[in-house]
């Protein structure tokens, strides 16, 4: 038996879902579009396995987004691919009836079998809202179970109710109803069977009052900002340096019987294992970024966010919803693509897809520092700052101030000018599950290796056998990566790249660190024929370019690095989370775009200047 | 008077909710929201930037409209029209 589960946003349906089947689920998306489709099973007291789709939540059945239109298009059983539902669980919030209550009467209409959940009974006890529970199944004509999505067992009656009532209530098909009608209905039936001893929580207000002040609730925000940043990387660093070392100690162990200069070993080690641990080291920072933002998004404190920064993001383009996604690219563009799920509104989820990659991400450092401490005096200024403070700091803000830049361009040149609309329910708070934060987080972490992690495992082990092949000729002078294609693509790259400064040994580097940022570092010392940890390299590599470069040539090459996209995991997860190579070819055309000519300005004026 | 003008924390009742042009999606979502004739509500805040967004209390519902969106809201105010 199919069961679809269907509800309002925030009605505790996805909690009750993995209440029901626990880590029997199935993360995919639908087919063509990037809304998620989540299926989980389980067996019943009977014996039999059901078959239970959670739909994204919606308001309505008049869908204003992709989400709300899938819900629809299955609940109405013509969704290209999926079978019709025989059972439709509908869940409504306990302590908010009078809005849940009208999307059950559309369910309702649909004339197939529904029952009717009533979640966060618990909450509604505590609130003294009494609800006649028998009363609103007779009004309803459905039957009507009361659950507990976060509590253990809290959802027992409803499989009960669900392997006992198999199809035999039908509520036949009601006409068309206009709104007003269905409101009526809705207050009709509350009368009769609710009562509600205030509209708000105590607590709810209490918190409000400072969370949405204007000016302690932006110090909250930004105070919860400053917390998630330290903690993603004082925390994450760490691991990601154990991860990358394991790796490479594993690589080396599995290889060490291969003779250390065969085709075979080079490839096992820079190619796979490389590529293996490159995709792994995303996933500290991945997983301390989604416990933060899942955190948020439970205890209700998201949608708070979003409605301090609304009005300063919408300006330039974009919705409050976007900041999380914008924030969260600081640390890494990925994590930030993937959580603009949030967004629902298709043109503004694009928009914030396509200025992530501008945010300063941590990969972009170690590039930063060997350039800054290679170049820029550590002069004081005025004082109490340092030049490469100051400059470390243009460089961050460069980097927001072109994607606000970037957004507002978009949004002139966007052919659709209607107005988007904001709409956004601010939950209840309510203090987050465990179990609930803890299959999204594996859910984010599965998503990231199985569906972009193989990109990135590819592109890598294609990189080594461009840096590879051909090997240099028996007496060769250069290093090896000279004489191969990379380097031949980088010594044309050089006629390309000459006006902005770069040698041919940057060229030749930036090939290699098309993989990711920071590999730009180590493919310099690749280049200059140095060898040893990434550490070894960039402290023996800053005097070398320090004494062979000029100052413009470094300053275009911050430049560069503030827009290019050199990193191929952000560009794989745009595909994933756009399904689209065309929006892939836009951000990555558009960035180099701006990398080109934000260097060809900086060279130009710095060498007129010195 | 428009629900994006109406005082800070003061109770009013919708009266209609006016499409800015013809099968406007955002009116029609905000009457399939609750926002109907008779039903009461409640300006709670203004965001810290501009004044924009607002946050509405209708039922028990909390939501955050755009000035331009709560402007399709026509309301009575306390007895005043």
């Amino acid at each position: 038996m199919r069961i679809a589960l269907v509800g309002n946003p925030n009605c505790g349906k996805t909690a009750l879902f993995n209440q029901l089947t626990g880590g029997r689920q199935k993360v995919a998306n639908y087919a063509g579009v990037t809304v998620e489709r989540k299926e989980g099973r389980f067996v019943a007291p009977s014996g039999r396995t059901l078959h239970i789709l959670d739909l994204p939540g919606a308001y309505s059945f008049d869908a204003t987004s992709p989400d709300e239109a899938i819900t629809r298009d299955v609940c109405y059983g013509r969704y290209p691919g999926e079978a019709a539902p025989d059972l439709i669980v509908c869940v409504a919030d306990a302590t908010n009836l009078r809005l849940h209550l009208r999307f059950v009467l559309e369910v309702r209409r649909l004339g197939r079998p529904v029952v009717l959940a009533l979640n966060m009974m618990d909450a509604a006890r505590r609130r003294g809202i009494a609800i006649d529970v028998e009363g609103l199944s007779r009004r309803l004509g459905v039957p009507v179970v009361e659950t507990i999505a976060v509590k253990r067992g809290g959802a027992k009656a409803l499989m009960e109710r669900i392997d006992a009532s198999v199809p035999q209530v039908t509520p036949a098909p009601i006409d068309e109803a206009d709104v007003e009608q269905l409101h009526a209905e809705v207050r009709a039936i509350l009368a009769d069977t609710v009562k509600l001893p205030r509209d708000t929580v105590a607590l709810d207000d209490a918190i409000d009052r400072w969370a949405l002040h204007p000016v302690f609730g932006l110090a909250i925000l930004a105070t919860l900002m400053f917390l998630i940043f330290q903690a993603v990387f004082s925390w994450a660093q760490p691991v990601m340096d154990g991860i990358e070392a394991g790796i490479a100690a594993l690589g080396n162990g599995i290889t060490s019987f291969l003779p250390a200069d065969s085709a075979l070993h080079s490839l096992l080690n820079d190619g796979v294992f490389a590529g293996l641990g490159a995709v792994l080291v995303f996933l500290p920072q991945i997983l301390i970024l989604f416990l933060f933002i899942l955190v948020l998004e439970e205890s209700g404190y998201l949608p708070r966010a979003a409605f301090l920064l609304d009005k300063m993001m919408f300006r330039v383009g974009l919705t409050g919803r976007a900041f999380i996604p914008l924030l969260s690219s600081f640390a890494c563009a990925i994590p930030g693509i993937m959580a603009t799920r949030s967004i629902q509104d298709p043109r503004d989820r694009l928009t914030t897809i396509l200025v992530a990659p501008l945010m300063t991400c941590s990969a972009r450092l170690p590039v930063y520092t060997l350039l800054i401490a290679a170049f820029i005096p550590n002069h004081a200024v005025w004082g109490i700052f340092n030049l490469q403070g100051i400059v470390l700091f243009t460089l961050y803000f460069a980097g927001i101030f072109s994607a606000l830049a970037v957004a507002f361009v978009i949004k002139r040149m966007r052919k659709d000018k209607s107005e988007h609309a904001l709409i956004m329910e601010l939950p209840s708070y309510r203090l987050p599950n465990v179990r609930d934060i803890g299959l999204g987080l594996w859910e984010r972490a599965m998503i990231f290796l199985k569906r972009v992690g193989g990109i990135i495992l590819a592109l890598t082990v294609l990189l080594w056998f461009l840096s590879s092949f051909p090997g240099p000729p028996p007496g060769a002078t250069q290093p090896a990566i000279d004489y191969s294609i990379a380097g031949r693509l980088g010594r044309m790259l050089e006629y390309v790249f000459s006006p902005i400064g770069f040698n041919w040994q940057i060229c030749v580097a930036l090939v290699p660190g098309l993989a990711a940022r920071e590999v730009a570092v180590a493919a310099l010392g690749t280049v200059y024929a140095m060898s040893g940890s990434d550490d070894a390299v960039a402290s023996q590599l800053g005097p070398v370019i320090a004494h062979q470069w000029s100052l413009a040539t470094a300053l275009s090459l911050l430049a560069w690095y503030v827009f290019a996209p050199q990193c191929m995991s952000t560009l794989a997860v745009i595909r994933r989370e756009t399904n689209s190579w065309r929006n892939v070819a836009v951000a990555a055309g558009y960035l180099f775009g701006l990398a080109y000519l934000a260097s060809l300005a900086t060279y130009q004026i710095a060498r007129a200047l010195t | 008077m428009r629900l994006s003008d109406a005082p800070k924390g003061a109770q009013a009742v919708v009266q209609s909710v006016t499409d800015a042009h013809p099968s406007d999606p955002i009116a029609q979502r905000l009457r399939d929201l609750g926002f109907v004739a008779g039903e009461p509500v409640r300006l709670v805040a203004r965001g810290p930037l501009g004044g924009d967004p607002l946050l509405i209390q209708i039922g028990s519902t909390r939501f955050a409209l755009r000035k331009t969106e709560a402007a399709r809201v026509e309301v009575f105010v306390g007895g005043a029209a």
